[in-house]
């Protein structure tokens, strides 16, 4: 909300221009209220049922906290409980140092290849979470190609848990952290060299704290994920049950929804509190960057160079063949008695009862939310952003959606089965439809959606909206001639992001699909309950092709097209 | 003129009716427990039979289906179950959800697999055993179980899948085998031994010998048929039927109150009962209703029937809440990571 606060002074001057009569304002303020009804449809209204369905026992009928109670007695929940902190803390203590050390590499080194280790780190994102989870069962399984290294340790368990979260989640944290180190002043590093300080000295007293809000925001990012994912222990977690395992046992296989409600919202705990870190993080990091900073570019060290290098090949590598080897086994004829190639595990009829039907219903989920989606988030933004009436409802519309970033997608996904499945809403008839997946995936990936379109509307000056005004051209048209068309960029990016995690996501939907509308990520969780692991890795090996196929178009895409449309902005 | 283009119209007309009547099939949404790779080849001749239907499969496994079934009492969201454990079908019949129908041809069935109550409402398919699959690659010398108690041996501690009996109808036949062969005391407490064998459990009748034969693991205890189905494929398996003889289950049909498509369902209920229908029953399961109808697969291990132990699914389905609550306090509350 800080930044509508800094609008307030180009709110007078725009005010002043407004001449364009109660017309454009009543527009203005029909469209920002359909927003908010909006917003509270697909999103405040499924998580208040899932509250109200916390405090009701199996009927209905209002118990106050019975239930939580329940839960703290029984033991098999709260030694979930336990488990599920012990492994996202293991996983957070991980990947936090590895992420940092990697991004240190290609923020403050000049080792070579940077772009193309950049790329392979970020290669989990590409594939829905289990598919970490298989790959280790290739390298680290019973009959693994590496099963020595395990040392007679078994992988199902917290020890594969760990290690294929940490692999899933390594980018989420890359991507922060290399945010926060591109962010420093390098007037200090500059200074600390001319005084003679020493390497560990400027590495404790400058770099490490000025980085030190991406720590802990990327901390919180990775625990987070980690605590609420599904698909990585339901692989491969043997009898070690989590929090999330434990929700989906509850809801589908008991459809005990209010014990399931509970479980939701402890797993709402930590992401509320990541939340408020990540805000408050944010604001004392931007307030750390004065107007005179200047970006640091690192000198040539070779020693340093070269050791960051070999660290990051050894990352970088180590994450690619991991999935590489789980693509590989999905070409396996029978693992491991049988190496010959086939592509018989492609053939998902075979294991599968709705085959390639799945593949298809996730690229039309993945289509669809990306041009709704976009659609509706942009608008919205452009309206909470540029609009200069209805301060208060705007600011409404943009806590709720700020909303879903605290929101875990397997609470939503809860809350979803509560709203949409009750005898009682006329929305009912939505369940189980492509419809209702669409919606959730929309609300389940709308901030950082939103983010992405306030950033790139916050770069346009208000001036032209202000001489719009004057010009007495309303909004509408603003908006369409100048505004959609200069951000064409942020626009294609939010695409580019829905599609890809309507793709590979798991945690939400595996409660909404229905009879013909299960999906690719979904007949994954299937096929490895069937035993079949071969296609599992299969099905995941076409979805990560698909997302990493988008990705390189959309980067062509803007080196070609956008790269010149935009050359303006470079001064 | 004009009457010879009417009269051509006409005939047109009359030619694509029948398309037309194909065009509008009934849904009938089917609640299952089916393997995953039955389901295409079940929909196929369930349609060809009946042509005005459409089957929408729900699937999950036997203790998921059961759950949901029961919770959705009062908004039924299912037309028909078909291939799930008879002994949840006898819960569904206590519980009054079941519309009472005699499919035609029934009484040719075997007399087991007819519901044996008025008024009639279920009808067994085929049955299916709880059987050992045991990878002799991966054994390490170990000699191969041929009886249950041979699953103590300390040489399998840790090596041992089997189905959860409260998710895998699979899993539910060999806890309810165990405790009515060999009495409840003497069933528990062999039940306690394996649990310190046990790797893990699994959410599926098939994953356990899919695991063994893949050498994930060197036991999984699983349905007889996907044994069999895993050593044609070239794994290095061995179908065991323990000596003392294994629990079975019966996979049933009926029609659910309350459906708004009761026509299509009768058919659908009738085709069940079907010789044809039998004969695909038998690509997949060793023993099915029909008389006569048999083909055994490759690699079946013999002597199936004989293996099976008198097993009474009225005592399955009225003790199923207590024995799985049971289990589940014995076993799960102390399932965590074991190593």
């Amino acid at each position: 909300m800080s930044e509508l606060a800094t609008s307030a002074p180009a709110t007078a001057s725009a005010m002043r221009f407004r001449r364009a009569g109660l017309g454009e304002a009543q527009v203005a303020g029909a469209l920002i209220a359909v927003v908010c009804l909006v917003l509270i449809l697909i999103i405040a209204l499924p998580l208040w049922t899932l509250l109200s369905k916390s405090v009701q026992n199996v009927d209905g009928q209002f118990v106050g906290l019975a239930n939580f109670a329940a839960y703290a007695r029984s033991p098999t929940l709260v030694a979930s409980l336990v488990n599920s902190v012990m492994v996202a803390g293991l996983a957070t203590a991980i990947v936090i140092p590895l992420a940092f050390v990697y991004a240190y590499a290609l923020t403050r080194s000049r080792m070579p290849l940077k772009g193309l280790f950049a790329a392979a780190a970020l290669l989990p994102i590409f594939a829905p979470s289990l598919m970490a989870a298989l790959a280790l069962i290739y390298v680290f399984g019973n009959q693994g190609i590496l099963k020595s290294w395990m040392m007679g340790a078994s992988l199902y368990g917290p020890i594969g848990i760990v290690v294929a979260e940490a692999l899933y989640s390594f980018p989420h944290a890359l991507l922060i952290l290399t945010t926060a180190l591109s962010l420093s002043d390098g007037r200090l590093r500059e200074a600390a060299d001319a005084l003679g300080t020493t390497r560990r000295r400027i590495f404790w007293s400058i770099t490490l704290p000025g980085a030190r809000y991406g720590l802990v925001s990327a901390a919180f990012v990775v625990f987070t994920l980690v605590i609420t994912d599904f698909g990585v222990p339901k692989v491969i977690g043997g009898q070690f049950d989590v929090l999330a395992t434990d929700a989906y046992r509850q809801v589908v296989g008991q459809q005990n929804f209010p014990m399931g409600a509970v479980v939701g919202l402890v797993l709402l705990i930590p992401a509320v509190a990541a939340f408020f870190v990540d805000r408050r993080a944010q604001k004392r990091q931007t307030a750390l960057l004065s107007a005179r900073a200047t970006p640091y570019f690192p000198k040539r060290d070779r020693q340093r160079d070269w050791s960051l290098f070999a660290f990051v090949a050894l990352v970088g590598t180590a994450i690619v063949a991991t999935y590489g080897v789980a693509v590989w086994g999905s070409f396996v004829r029978y693992w491991p008695y049988n190496l010959s190639l086939t592509l018989n595990n492609y053939d998902f009829a075979s294991v599968e009862p709705t085959g390639w039907e799945g593949y298809v219903n996730s690229l039309k989920l993945a289509g669809l939310t990306a041009v709704i989606g976009t659609a509706f988030v942009f608008v919205g933004a452009y309206l909470i952003e540029k609009l200069t009436v209805f301060p208060r409802l705007r600011g409404f519309a943009h806590f709720l959606a700020m909303l879903p970033m605290a929101v875990p997608g397997l609470v939503l996904g809860l809350g979803y089965v509560f709203f949409f499945n009750a005898s009682w809403n006329p929305l009912n008839v939505l369940y189980g439809t492509l419809v209702v997946m669409v919606i959730n995936t929309v609300a389940h990936y709308y901030t950082v959606a939103h983010i992405t379109a306030l950033t790139s509307l916050k770069q346009i000056d208000r001036e032209f909206e202000a001489v719009s005004a004057s010009l007495k051209v309303p909004f509408w048209r603003t908006f369409s001639r100048v505004t959609a068309p200069i951000c064409m960029p942020a626009i294609l990016d939010i695409a580019v992001y829905l599609f890809v995690n309507a793709m590979t996501t798991v945690s939400a939907v595996i409660f909404l699909y229905g009879s013909s509308t299960k999906l690719a990520s979904i007949a994954i969780v299937h096929m490895d309950e069937a035993g079949a692991v071969a296609s599992a890795a299969a099905m995941g090996t076409v979805i990560m092709a698909t997302a990493i196929g988008v990705k390189l178009l959309h980067v062509a895409l803007n080196a070609l097209v956008f790269g010149r449309l935009q050359r303006w902005r470079v001064r | 003129m004009k009457t010879w283009i009417l009269a051509g119209a006409a005939a047109i007309l009359a030619l694509t009716a029948p398309g037309a009547a194909f065009a509008d099939k009934t849904k009938v949404t089917i609640y299952t427990a089916l393997e995953n790779d039955q389901l295409g080849p079940f929909k196929q001749s369930i349609e060809a039979a009946v042509p005005d239907a459409e089957v929408a499969w729900v699937r999950d496994s036997t203790g998921v289906i059961t759950a949901r079934f029961l919770a959705e009492k009062d908004n039924p969201r299912a037309d028909m179950v078909v291939g799930l454990a008879a002994s949840s079908l006898l819960m569904f019949e206590k519980a009054g959800m079941l519309e009472a129908y005699k499919p035609a041809g029934v009484d040719q069935l075997k007399e087991i697999f007819r519901d044996p109550k008025e008024p009639y409402a279920w009808t067994g398919m085929d049955a299916f055993l709880g059987a050992i699959c045991f990878n002799t690659a991966e054994a390490g010398g170990a000699a191969a179980p041929a009886s249950w108690k041979d699953l103590l041996k300390p040489e399998f501690k840790g090596k041992i899948v089997m189905p959860h009996p409260a998710s895998s109808g699979t899993g539910y036949l060999m806890v309810a085998g165990w405790l009515q062969s060999m009495g409840e005391e003497e069933g528990w407490r062999f039940m306690d031994g394996l649990h310190d064998n046990i790797a893990a459990y699994l959410h599926s009748g098939s994953a356990p010998c899919v695991q063994a034969a893949r050498g994930e693991r060197v036991i999984g205890l699983a349905l007889d048929m996907r044994g069999a189905a895993e050593k044609t494929k070239g794994a290095p398996i061995e179908v065991i039927l323990p000596k003392e003889g294994v629990g079975w289950e019966m996979e049933a049909s009926a029609i659910v109150k309350g459906t708004k498509n009761l026509d299509v369902t009768k058919k659908i209920a009738d085709w069940v009962a079907t010789k044809d229908a039998n004969a695909l029953f038998s690509k997949t399961y060793a023993i099915v209703a029909y008389p006569g109808v048999a083909n055994i697969p490759a690699n079946y291990p013999a002597g199936a029937e004989q293996a099976m132990i008198k097993n009474d699914l009225s005592w399955m389905a009225d003790n199923r809440e207590r024995v799985l609550a049971e289990w589940s306090k014995r076993y799960e509350s102390k399932a965590a990571p074991k190593k």
